[in-house]
């Protein structure tokens, strides 16, 4: 019964929802629109309880004063000072909210965006170095395609775009193609799996 | 007397012109007066008005079509504007739904209930001049039961699960199905034994899609796997998370697997937890985690954008073993860069089969190669046929 109840609704809701793709019916429609908004309230249950856990898991590290203790003290008082100015004054435009989010977060936000810039380099480093006969390929490939679009290809040899075009269009995009095919129809399989109750990796405990 | 003559003569000849001109000038006003009168008749109306429910929707839209007044077009370019006007009745009043530029023959309602009749005319405009068409309808908007247009969808669809419930059936029998070896599911023991040694804890990170992402469903599947290890080797899991339903789920999961591992006691339920929603907070704690708590073994798996490159360098830099596995074009070169092992695309879906060597599971893995060699067959048809310039077979394929 543990494992029937929740099977069923799985089977349930899944063929609904893949019914709605095909069906375009009012009824049906507006049926997925209400099981959407379901979908929305326990999200925001989920989201309640995760707070809860960010805030419990973090406390009690501070009181049993573990390694690194500080960093949660600053997680905890940015957690509740954002809490508090978001319930107490809202989140329009003017609000200590937004200025929390406009002075704080965002900068944050592109800091950590921008160190993508260095790992770039750090991972072109090691990718680039031609230790065996693939590594050699994908070495002069990335060059010719890192040549190719900017203006200095162009003027050592008129041809580098033109090679780097059809990198791009021809054995680039044939083997992204082949693995999102092969991608989409893992999809495919894991949710028919899911349906009919084979795929069982997502209950707790023995499926 | 000739001078006369002559002079009577010339009078005659006035005359003649005087009539002529006459003429003309009579015959100038008359084709003047015959202009003005096609002027004050006004525009030519739209034709051949045709309103029609619009298939495969929910009853929310109408389609009409016409063919463009004779004033627009390139012999006259007089008509500026066509006004739509609806009714519930025909004899009216007419309301203007939209007007709709000069050279547009179409146009649909969307504002329409499905529970009235609706009557239409065209009106061509000038701006100063019009000429509407003549009423057309009733026509009602219908809900449809069937999208005709995702047929070439469906078919498919109901293909590949015969094809995948065919193979589920002959694992059932006791059939022996094959999988071809994949390294970096092979590595997950290795990884999670090597952690165990070097007694540092495994960290697991689902990425930053939801339960409606089946490559978070995958990457859940493993987990299970994963956290069922750890707790018969006694190696502490880190879980931070991104998504709160993920969250909740992964928290199920985690403690089911110590539970199955016969060791419920040895579940901490700090070791799952909830990090933040905002993609770049995500990676910024994630980070924190990896070099303040220093795993030894990372799992990279789910759905990754901008994040998976500063992840996998981060635990790069920490000397982990990483494994990782994303069905995200974008983010593949990134993991196969920085991470031992990599599960491209299908091999993460492929996982909790491999991992788990359930016939039934394996069977579907099986099912899902047999779906690809179709996929192969429709390419080289299309190719071949699209070759000898048959195009019915890749129309019909085209999503719409």
């Amino acid at each position: 019964m543990r494992k029937t109840v929740p099977l069923t609704i799985v089977f349930a809701s899944g063929i609904f929802m893949l019914a709605v793709f095909f069906v375009p019916h009012r009824r049906v429609q507006d049926t997925s629109q209400v099981l959407l908004e379901w979908d929305l309230v326990v999200w925001t249950c989920a989201l309640f309880l995760s707070g809860l856990n960010l805030f419990i898991v973090n406390a009690k590290k501070v009181r049993r004063k573990e390694r690194d203790w500080g960093y949660k003290v600053v997680l905890l008082v940015a957690f509740l000072t954002t809490l508090v100015t978001g319930l107490a004054w809202g989140v329009r435009a003017g609000t200590p909210f937004m200025f929390i989010y406009e002075s704080m977060m965002r900068p944050l936000q592109a800091t950590m965006f921008a160190l993508l810039a260095f790992f770039i380099s750090s991972a072109a480093y090691r990718a680039f170095r031609a230790r065996t006969r693939e590594a050699a390929l994908l070495l002069a490939a990335g060059l010719i395609v890192m040549l190719g679009r900017i203006p200095i290809g162009d003027m050592i040899w008129h041809r580098i775009p033109v090679i780097t075009d059809w990198i791009m269009s021809y054995p680039n995009m044939a083997a992204q193609r082949g693995i999102l095919m092969g991608a989409s129809l893992g999809a495919i399989a894991t949710a028919l799996r899911m349906l009919v109750g084979v795929e069982r990796g997502y209950f707790g405990g023995e499926g | 007397m000739l001078r006369v003559t002559q002079g009577e003569s010339e009078v005659t000849v006035g005359r003649e012109r005087l009539r002529a001109v006459s003429i003309v000038v009579c015959l100038a006003v008359v084709a003047g007066a015959g202009s003005a009168k096609t002027q004050e008749a006004g525009l030519a109306p739209p034709r051949s008005v045709r309103a029609e429910d619009q298939p495969n929707d929910d009853g929310s839209a109408l389609s009409l079509t016409w063919q463009l007044s004779l004033d627009d077009g390139e012999r006259a370019q007089l008509v500026t504007v066509y006004r739509i006007l609806r009714a519930t009745d025909a004899a009216g009043p007419f309301e203007e739904v939209r007007s709709v530029g000069a050279g547009t023959d179409r146009f649909m309602d969307t504002d329409v209930s499905d529970t009235l009749r609706y009557f239409y005319i065209v009106q061509a405009t000038d701006g100063i001049r019009s000429a509407d068409s003549e009423v057309v309808g009733p026509v009602t908007p219908a809900s449809n039961w069937f999208h005709t247009g995702r047929v070439n969808i469906l078919i498919p669809i109901a293909l590949f699960s015969i094809i995948l419930f065919y193979f589920v059936w002959k694992a059932t029998r006791g059939i022996d199905l094959f999988i071809r070896r994949i390294a970096g599911l092979n590595a997950v023991d290795e990884a999670i034994g090597r952690a165990t040694e070097m007694g540092r804890p495994i960290l697991f990170v689902p990425g930053i899609g939801d339960m409606s992402y089946p490559q978070t469903i995958a990457s859940v599947s493993i987990l299970r796997r994963v956290a069922r290890r750890a707790a018969e080797y006694d190696t502490a899991l880190v879980m931070p998370n991104y998504d709160p339903i993920v969250f909740t789920v992964a928290q199920e999961v985690v403690q089911g697997s110590y539970v199955d591992a016969g060791r419920p006691d040895a579940f901490n339920p700090e070791s799952v937890r909830f990090l933040t929603s905002d993609q770049f907070g995500f990676a910024a704690g994630v980070d924190g985690i990896m070099q303040r708590e220093r795993p030894g073994a990372i799992f990279l798996l789910g759905y990754f954008m901008a994040e998976s490159l500063i992840l996998a360098e981060t635990g790069y830099s920490t000397g982990a073993i990483q494994i990782a596995g994303t069905a995200e074009l974008a983010q593949l070169p990134f993991f196969v860069t920085a991470c031992d092992y990599t599960l491209i695309g299908e091999e993460l879906y492929a996982a909790s089969a491999y991992l788990s060597r359930e016939p039934m599971l394996v069977a579907s893995t099986k099912g899902q190669d047999s779906g690809k060699l179709l996929i192969m067959i429709l390419i080289i048809m299309g190719v071949v046929l699209e070759t000898l310039g048959i195009t019915n077979l890749t129309t019909w394929l085209t999503v719409r």
